[in-house]
């Protein structure tokens, strides 16, 4: 008695199990990673942004042991006997092998009894959906490349060009100069003035050989050959001269613009235009994560393009041709007013069926070179169709030669191969 | 449920122990909600009550807990400390998810048999729950950890909490020096073997982190040259002749524990692996015991918390209100849905455990003719010192099949199924009645019995002049074949051993099944 220790342990850490839950996450991030795969094809973007709940095969993440296995004699004790007694013989089951015992094999919430379920967060969620994966060139535009620079003052120099001069701390440079070179030769005269006023106010002597004229006379070539001399130091010199002085420091880009080009023609199905959706979102999730601001801008197209919003992007529909290079035009005349390189980092994903008036190709195909490949970051084009290729294809893939850095293409057929092109075309390069 | 209710009111043991009025105190408190100061008074109250009963105990310690650290302990089989291991997180994230779900209840204590015998409280429960647990865990389990004989053979409640760190510490060390992976890999082979890394009749060394520390050097040395010794595989020129010498097996005994088997054994293990094989071993053979003790410790424990807090009822240290309550988690406790009842899992070992240990009672007080025909020693003895007795010299098996009275199969309506695969139909065997009791009791008794319960496989030869293959035996009973793990299983100890591992069923001299790994059919071919 009396010797129970009562202790109060709830301010000790919790989350003990963290390292052995990461560790579980860890030994099934293949699974895990196909959830996540598959729950971006369930959702719409507004909505992508949360944990998800991830079904593991039980039988995956079981721990086998020995166990006896079905068949042999045995014999099971129950409680709750209600009318046998012994002797009874009991007809087993249709199927056979059965314990006879009749456990449901569903859970009430509808969980398959042979599904390991549990809860991911939302940064989980991210982190599996983006694992491995970085857009082309994001490092290199982040840490070296940036083209965007802001000057910073960093004091002074001795040299710049006149527009960078300082006067104010120029003249007090020289004027600092002047009282350095001359401020002795100043107190020099001063004094001698002095002495020389004292001589001259002295009552005359009437001894002549006692006479003071001839040291007046020396004190004031004296003083007249001082003053001279400091007469010669110039008011400014070019030492004076003080220039401000500014350094060229690069400036992150933390803002990237995100272009959505898509062909709206008779052509494309809304089922086409769900798979481009998806794209799209996971493009704009990967920006996101990685840029601070992003403006996302709809251009849809048949023979002619439009900037749109998002709703009118996916959902209005339109019938007619397909003229691909006037969403090209477009997109080119809105970074020229809106998104310069220089400030921005600029995306661009192009879903199209492939469909395009033949003659309009080799006019891509020249655009994207000359004008608008070099100012993004990436262009990735996604054909979607099981069909065989069109002229546009063979048009950017030999763009893609030209440009293996920033330009890539890739066909979907359906939508489980949205998320697999997706990785495929933003894979981690080797550095 | 009210019917038990009832019941536990009008049972409540009467008699000698019964206070005078002058005797009678008044309640502790009277409000639900708990606070440290009355934790101690109700403690200080029970450890009284216990100390009427004669009950011995490890010193007590008890820490108050959130939900969340409860979640923690649960995942990791309740260790405070433990080595980390995914099973753990996929444990914890079960636990959690059923939880939050509203699915499940958290367990209201959990015990560790340890000295000082620590108890975790969850700060969510009532005061008489708290109560409850307390005369449950820290008087119930505690003096079941003390007194009985497989604790006191098997572990070491003074050593377990330093071990585990030193366990911990030295996994996390190997992680770091030889990667996740492959730590994971070994303990993933080794928590396969488990069940077969305990000696089921040799009393092993206690554990002590200390002296594992200091050894662990020691053995590295020794180890190295045991193996040496045992793989100087240059073979003499005409020994591979001698008809004798390839006819010896290695072992030439059979082994039950096909972990230390390994740990000794495998040629190729690095000795930090081994190591590992060790700890996983140790804390197998520290489970061991509970394994063995369900029924009878969750008997006693829910025994001692009823008759504790009814003697604290009678001495008016609690009222009506706080009865109510605690009959009412006692009741959900030792509830025992039936067969064919959607809840039905099996039989539930707190109540089976408590029905006997009350009986047992009963039969000692107030004994009929059947009770005098069946426990001719017992029927009219001294209660309390009968039940210590049972307490302290019994596992589960030999409990049931000592102590199972008529009454309590009849209480719970027991009946036994036969199911064999030559017939087409499932036999009723036995029931509760005068031609069934005793054949009811001995198959209860059995599958409590763990060799019973698991497959009989032992280490049976090492062929270690040859391929350096390794056999594993297994014995089937009535027939009962392996299950579908066993591949997988296989595939560990391939692992841990490093060479072709076979594995033959064997009856009555004839093998009759065999698997390997690697799987033969691709040798064949």
């Amino acid at each position: 008695m009396g010797m129970t220790h009562i202790v109060d342990r709830r301010l000790n850490g919790k989350n003990k199990s963290a390292v052995n839950r990461e560790r579980f996450l860890r030994r099934y991030r293949h699974h895990i990673k196909k959830a996540v795969a598959d729950a971006v094809h369930r959702r719409s973007i507004t909505d992508i942004e949360r944990g998800e709940k991830v079904s593991i095969p039980a039988r995956d993440t079981d721990e086998p042991i020995f166990h006896h296995g079905q068949g042999g004699k045995r014999e099971v004790v129950h409680p709750g006997n209600k009318e046998f007694v012994a002797g009874d013989e009991l007809p087993k089951p249709e199927g056979g092998g059965g314990q006879g015992q009749g456990q449901g094999q569903a859970s009430p919430d509808g969980e398959g009894m042979d599904e390991f379920a549990f809860q991911i967060t939302q940064e989980e969620f991210l982190e599996f959906l983006f694992d491995d994966l970085e857009l082309p060139n994001l490092a290199r535009k982040k840490l070296k490349d940036t083209e965007a620079f802001k000057y910073v003052r960093s004091g002074f120099s001795t040299q710049g060009v006149p527009a960078r001069l300082d006067v104010v701390r120029s003249l007090r440079g020289a004027h600092a100069r002047r009282l350095g070179l001359g401020g002795a030769r100043k107190k020099k005269i001063r004094e001698m003035e002095r002495q020389l006023e004292a001589l001259k106010s002295a009552p005359a002597d009437l001894d002549a050989a006692f006479s003071h004229e001839d040291q007046i006379k020396a004190m004031e070539e004296e003083i007249a050959e001082l003053k001279a001399n400091v007469r010669k130091i110039p008011f400014i010199d070019e030492i004076d001269l003080r220039y401000r002085q500014h350094l060229k420091q690069p400036q992150p880009a933390t803002s990237a613009v995100m272009f959505c080009l898509m062909d709206v023609s008779g052509s494309m199905t809304q089922m086409h235009k769900d798979i481009a959706k998806r794209f799209f979102i996971l493009l704009y999730l990967f920006l996101k994560k990685s840029y601070k601001k992003i403006d996302v801008v709809f251009i849809r197209h048949h023979t002619s393009a439009k900037e749109v919003d998002e709703e009118e992007f996916f959902y209005s529909r339109e019938t007619g041709g397909t003229i691909v290079s006037s969403a090209l035009k477009l997109m080119q005349k809105i970074i020229e007013s809106r998104y310069s390189p220089a400030e921005w980092n600029i995306y661009a994903a192009q879903a199209s069926d492939g469909d395009n008036w033949n003659d309009d190709s080799p006019v891509c195909g020249k655009l994207l070179a000359d004008s608008i490949l070099p100012l993004v970051q990436y262009y990735a084009y996604v054909e979607i169709t099981p069909q065989d290729h069109q002229m546009l294809w063979y048009e950017y893939e030999r763009l893609q030669e030209q440009f293996p850095q920033s330009f890539a293409l890739q066909q979907i057929a359906d939508p489980g191969e949205i998320y697999p092109v997706f990785r495929q075309l933003f894979e981690r390069k080797a550095a | 449920m009210t019917n038990l209710m009832d019941r536990s009111f009008q049972d409540r043991p009467g008699g000698e122990d019964t206070p005078t009025s002058a005797e009678r105190q008044k309640p502790i408190s009277t409000s639900s909600e708990w606070t440290f100061e009355l934790i101690q008074q109700y403690d200080d109250e029970i450890a009284k009550c216990a100390a009427e009963f004669g009950l011995d105990t490890y010193p007590n310690q008890v820490e108050v807990i959130s939900a969340e650290q409860m979640m923690d302990a649960y995942s990791s089989v309740g260790m405070p400390v433990g080595y980390h291991h995914w099973s753990f997180g996929k444990q914890f994230l079960s636990t959690s998810k059923g939880y939050q779900r509203g699915q499940m209840g958290l367990a209201y204590e959990i015990v560790i048999n340890s000295n000082p015998c620590i108890a975790y409280l969850m700060e969510e429960n009532t005061l008489p729950m708290q109560a409850l647990v307390i005369a449950h865990a820290s008087y119930g389990h505690n003096s079941f950890f003390k007194g009985n004989y497989l604790f006191r053979t098997w572990t070491d409640a003074s050593a377990i909490i330093d071990y585990l760190v030193f366990a911990r510490d030295y996994v996390a060390e190997c992680e770091e020096r030889h990667g996740l992976d492959a730590v994971e890999q070994i303990l993933d082979s080794c928590h396969a073997l488990m069940n077969y890394g305990v000696d089921r009749y040799k009393r092993p060394s206690p554990i002590s982190a200390a002296e594992e520390a200091r050894r662990q050097k020691d053995r590295e040395e020794y180890q190295q040259r045991r193996l040496n010794d045992l793989w100087r595989t240059i073979p003499k020129p005409g020994e591979d002749d001698d008809p004798i010498k390839r006819k010896q097996r290695f072992p030439e005994e059979p082994q039950e524990n096909i972990l230390y088997f390994i740990e000794k054994n495998a040629p190729l293990l690095e000795t930090w692996q081994r190591e590992i094989i060790r700890i996983v071993r140790k804390l197998a053979q520290y489970f061991y015991p509970q394994r063995q003790t369900q029924v009878m410790n969750e008997g006693w424990a829910t025994f001692w918390h009823y008759t504790l807090l009814h003697r604290m009822y009678d001495k008016g240290l609690v009222n009506d209100g706080f009865m109510l309550e605690f009959l009412q988690s006692h009741s959900a406790v030792v509830y025992q849905p039936p067969f064919d009842s959607p809840w039905y899992s099996g039989i539930n070992p707190y109540t089976l455990g408590y029905s006997i240990f009350t009986d047992l009672r009963r039969i000692c007080e107030n004994p009929t003719a059947e009770d005098r025909e069946w426990f001719p020693d017992i029927a009219g003895s001294d209660w309390l010192e009968t039940l210590h007795f049972a307490m302290k010299n019994f596992k589960d098996e030999s409990f049931i099949q000592q102590f199972l009275s008529p009454k309590v199969m009849r209480d719970m309506k027991f009946f036994a199924i036969q199911n064999d695969d030559l017939e087409d139909v499932y036999r009723v065997t036995a029931i509760h009645d005068d031609p069934g009791y005793r054949a009811l009791r001995e198959k209860l008794a059995r599958q409590y019995n763990l060799s019973y319960r698991e497959p009989n496989i032992q280490v049976w030869n090492v062929d270690v002049r040859g391929d350096r293959s390794l056999t594993l035996r297994h014995v089937p009973v009535d027939r009962v074949p392996l299950g579908d793990a066993t591949e997988e299983v296989l595939r560990h100890v391939h692992r841990l051993w490093g060479f072709d591992v076979h594995l033959e069923s064997v009856d009555n001299g004839t093998v009759i099944g065999e698997s390997h790994c690697p799987p033969r059919e691709s040798k064949e071919d």
